[in-house]
């Protein structure tokens, strides 16, 4: 992995033979959150990827608004992993209350950037230690005192740049597009990442191995997190009523959707082509989001998993009502509060089924931030076209950290608007019966209220209704709407996203996953092939219900390990209900659960214990 | 537009009485609420509201039934109990240039709605939102509700001993700009006051007494038609003069308070109580609350602002309806998306 090349020091014999490691290794800042250190680890991050190197952010902090300790990986790696790594092998300790603690957390051969005056040296005699007078340097530069809290976090930018070799210029720039409206505080701050890479280069003898150097992975590339991406989305899907109560971590989705609409959706006259309103709580939400898709509007909300419990009842009558509407869960820790700004996968079941009675509803699954992009903009499509509720289920690792990707590419395909009949429509047919399978696909045509004809209105309701929308109790009306919205659902494996053969070639064993679990398997895979000379295929889901492909790709393989992050092994269990019985054993699970962003090596090291390696 | 002669069969707008009705009601016979949908087929007929730019939205209940029982050609959506104002908030917002209709009962409004029905009063949503009024809930067969008096009898001899819930207080506290009070029985009142509050723009909100002949009836009930017959106490006498027809001066301008509507109708309250300002808020909420506690039962109304911008004015979106926005408006161009993709480089 790391290239043969002496370290720099020749003070300790102990590093003089290590080799380098270039572009490999994971950096963890230990901030206390509420400092503002989210725009100098941006920073640092997008300087990496200024060098042209793979990078990721992984921001794991707490349920707080200021105060307690937070923790930023960022990951650079030649490879292109961009999972969370186990390890990270460089600290920047900027916590007192933690720094012990993460002090302890590093690898042999690690590095410790740390405020001098918290004498960490003696902890441990295998690691490296960079005392740095963070105070001092900051009272030098900044005379405001208020300020100087969130400046001085930028100096650890400049120390680490320095120590990395992370070129000046390219911090610089990122630091530009960081401040990009506000030249004083871009001053403030490159002053404060000169001054501290300055310090570096004039105080900190390097005795670590670990290098940034130029590399040409990431030009035309761009950095996104996941619920912007959902945003672009939503916009770019032509949402035109949002409604919404605030919830982490997907109140982001809703924010960015605004600006973007703010944007981009008012008329020369600044009339706004949209509404945004904030609920008095997730049922007011959902009821917003169902009467205005009722009325024809392509309307949305985000939320967790709490939000989306309150939502149950409303997603019934979506479903039973027929009623297209977008819910964006990005999924937290749960159950009940849990650990709101943590990341889980853990809501699929209760998505896939929520509300009371026969209810069930098609979820997408994004596996990218481009896909949170190209999802979200399906998931309208889907949701007027089923004329029913869709779940788009991202999760907080996604949705709120920093992405690498391909640049996303502008919709070719117009919308569908599903099947919605005119006043002239109504006129030509003499009236219509809204449940009606008139066209075999189990969807019935619907009117929007103000459809100027005297046959257009129907009457919607939750309660037993035939297919002219009429209210019934007969069992032979009611169940005839009941087979049709199986059927419905039943076609809807054709129309959902397709999922994605990664890897098919002639292995016995299969793997599943979705979402953020994705990037951990792919490195995953590289291990499992480097350490057991081992390959395996692998289908990615990108929604429910599952195509015959899932089915087939089940059906070819002698085992099928299902990877998610959650304790209970729900894909693995929505699988064990759609597949036939003879394909139910094949199944194994994978499970990564605790919070943190599954990594490759707990994937690695499970499948390597149950297939006894 | 109304260039129909006018004849006594067909309205403003050219349509008979015919074309505003509904199905039959599946009600008790007797049940205010029937009533309440005769007035509703009037005041749209007479005001020649187009039945096929109406939205009717309810919860659930036997009041959040009725939509079915006017009003057939005109959409309807009958939600999720105690839930009627957002399916109406999110209707309004996709089409904000319909008329709106929601009708709910004592239960789905001042219990499990309790929550968005005070929000929506907040947002002053153009709406008309209609409380069928009955103090129980008839379909579990005659629980209290949180709008039963302090002291009102359950035919099981059961005494309410928790004060009631004034929805018309509440609604003027938080900021519904058109409040009264009806009785299902008072045929005169409540057509000139949902005349009026078709002619509004903003939130009308109107609690009807709506006796429950099956549960809440009898003597010791104080939603029962006798006792309101008995008790029934106007602040004031409503005219209304919808904004085609013209207006004759026939009052002394001292016993009237006129009010100019936003679409040019012309509401006169004459005053019954002596000096009632419907314009002033505070005293308004301190007349329901003093007639709360002697008992009295005061209906008319209440309360009206004909100056506050409604949810639709502050969110300041373009005149046609959201829903029906084409393509090319609500998607934007790829040179913004280009735009966009350049600043994440």
């Amino acid at each position: 992995m790391a290239t043969v090349d002496p370290a720099l020091s020749e003070k300790q014999g102990e590093f003089v033979t290590r080799a380098r490691v270039i572009n490999d290794f994971s950096i963890n800042v230990a901030t206390v959150n509420g400092s503002g250190s989210q725009s100098a680890n941006s920073v640092l991050l997008k300087s990496i990827f200024g060098m042209g190197v793979p990078v990721s952010g992984k921001n794991l902090f707490p349920s707080n608004i200021a105060g307690q300790p937070t923790w930023f990986l960022i990951r650079a790696s030649k490879h292109g992993y961009v999972a969370r790594k186990r390890d990270s092998e460089i600290l920047v300790a900027m916590n007192p209350e933690t720094a012990s603690a993460d002090v302890q957390s590093l690898p042999p051969g690690g590095v410790v950037i740390y405020e001098e005056s918290l004498n960490l040296a003696q902890a441990r005699d295998d690691v490296s230690f960079y005392p740095v007078p963070f105070d001092k340097i900051t009272a030098t530069i900044c005379p405001i005192v208020k300020l100087r809290k969130l400046v001085r976090n930028m100096v650890y930018v400049g120390v680490v740049a320095q120590l990395l070799a992370i070129e000046l210029d390219v911090v610089e720039s990122s630091l530009r597009q960081q401040f990009s409206k506000k030249q004083k505080v871009f001053d403030m701050n490159l002053g404060a990442v000169k001054a501290g890479f300055d310090y570096a280069q004039a105080n900190i003898t390097k005795l670590d191995p670990f290098f940034i150097e130029r590399m040409n992975l990431t030009a035309g590339r761009i950095i996104i997190e996941g619920n912007d991406a959902c945003a672009m989305g939503a916009v770019f899907a032509g949402v035109t009523v949002i409604a919404w109560y605030p919830i982490t971590p997907s109140t982001s989705v809703i924010e960015a959707t605004a600006a973007l609409l703010k944007k981009l959706r008012v008329t020369p006259e600044g009339k706004a082509t949209f509404a945004v309103i904030q609920a008095e709580d997730e049922l007011a939400a959902i009821g917003m989001v169902l009467g205005a898709g009722w009325a024809g509007a392509r309307s949305m909300t985000a939320t967790s998993g709490p939000g989306m419990s309150l939502m149950s009842e409303f997603c019934g009558l979506g479903y039973y009502a027929e009623i297209p509407g977008v819910i964006i869960n990005v999924q937290r820790t749960g159950p009940a509060t849990g650990m709101p700004t943590r990341t889980q996968q853990a809501d699929l079941l209760s998505a896939a089924f929520l509300s009371h009675g026969d209810t069930k509803h098609p979820i997408l699954l994004p596996g990218s931030v481009k896909e949170c992009f190209e999802l979200t903009m399906a998931a309208f499509d889907l949701a007027e076209r089923m004329q029913t509720p869709v779940f788009v289920l991202s999760d907080t690792d996604m949705g709120m950290n920093h992405w690498m990707s391909d640049p996303f590419d502008y919709p070719e395909k117009p919308l569908d608007r599903g099947k919605v009949l005119s006043a002239a429509d109504v006129e030509r047919l003499d009236g219509f019966a809204r449940y009606r399978d008139v066209d075999g696909d189990a969807i019935g045509w619907r009117t929007l209220p103000g459809t100027k004809h005297p046959k257009a209105a129907y009457f919607t309701r939750g309660s037993g209704h035939n297919d002219a929308a009429k209210y019934t109790e007969n069992p032979d009306e009611y169940q005839a709407v009941m087979d049709r919205l199986a059927r419905k659902f039943e076609n809807a494996r054709n129309w959902v996203p397709a999922p994605v053969v990664v890897k098919d070639g002639t292995s016995k064993i299969g793997f599943l996953a979705y979402g953020t679990t994705d990037c951990a398997l792919r490195e995953s895979f590289d291990q499992i092939k480097q350490r057991y000379g081992k390959d395996a295929d692998y289908l990615r889901l990108r929604a429910y219900p599952f195509a015959q492909a899932v089915h087939d790709f089940v059906a070819s393989h002698e085992r099928v390990y299902v990877v998610e992050q959650n304790r209970d092994a729900q894909l693995a269990s929505l699988l064990k209900l759609d597949l036939p019985a003879s394909q139910v054993t094949k199944l194994r699970s994978i499970l990564h659960y605790n919070g943190l962003p599954v990594d490759a090596e707990s994937i690695t090291e499970q499948f390597a214990n149950q297939e006894g390696l | 537009m109304a260039t129909v002669t006018p004849s006594p069969k067909v309205n403003y707008i050219g349509l008979p009485i015919v074309d505003y009705r509904g199905g039959k009601s599946t009600l008790c016979a007797g049940c205010g609420h029937n009533a309440i949908s005769e007035r509703i087929v009037d005041a749209l007929f007479e005001m020649g509201v187009d039945p096929e730019r109406v939205m009717k939205m309810s919860g659930i209940g036997c009041s959040s039934k009725t939509p079915a029982y006017f009003l057939s050609r005109s959409h309807s959506f009958n939600g999720v109990h105690g839930r009627m104002p957002a399916t109406a908030t999110g209707a309004i917002l996709a089409n904000h240039t319909l008329t709106t209709i929601g009708v709910s009962g004592d239960g789905d409004t001042a219990s499990i709605g309790m929550g968005q029905f005070v929000h929506l009063m907040r947002r002053n949503l153009p709406m008309i939102y209609i409380i069928e009024d009955n103090g129980v809930y008839g379909l579990t067969k005659g629980q209290f509700s949180a709008t039963a008096d302090l002291g009102s009898k359950l035919k099981t001899g059961v005494v309410n001993d928790l004060p009631a819930i004034d929805t018309c207080a509440l609604a003027i506290q938080l900021g519904a700009t058109f409040v009264g009070r009806s009785f299902s029985g008072d045929k005169k009142q409540l057509l000139s006051m949902l005349k009026a509050g078709l002619a509004h723009k903003g939130t009308v909100l109107l609690d009807v007494i709506s006796p429950c002949v099956t549960f809440n009836d009898h003597e010791g009930s104080t939603k029962s038609y006798k006792f309101m017959q008995e008790n029934d106490d106007p602040i004031n006498e409503i005219g209304f003069v919808p904004s085609f027809e013209e207006i004759a001066v026939d009052y002394n301008s001292g016993e009237v308070y006129e009010v100019e509507m936003h679409d040019g109708s012309n509401l006169r309250l004459r005053k019954l109580h002596e000096d009632y300002d419907p314009t002033d808020k505070a005293n308004a909420v301190r007349t329901l609350m003093e007639a709360q506690t002697n008992g009295e039962i005061l209906t008319g109304v209440f309360y009206i602002n004909t100056e506050q911008p409604t949810f639709i004015d502050l969110l300041n979106v373009v005149d046609q309806p959201l829903g029906t926005l084409p393509e090319s408006v609500t998607r934007p161009s790829k040179q913004a998306f280009d735009a966009l993709m350049a600043e994440l480089k």
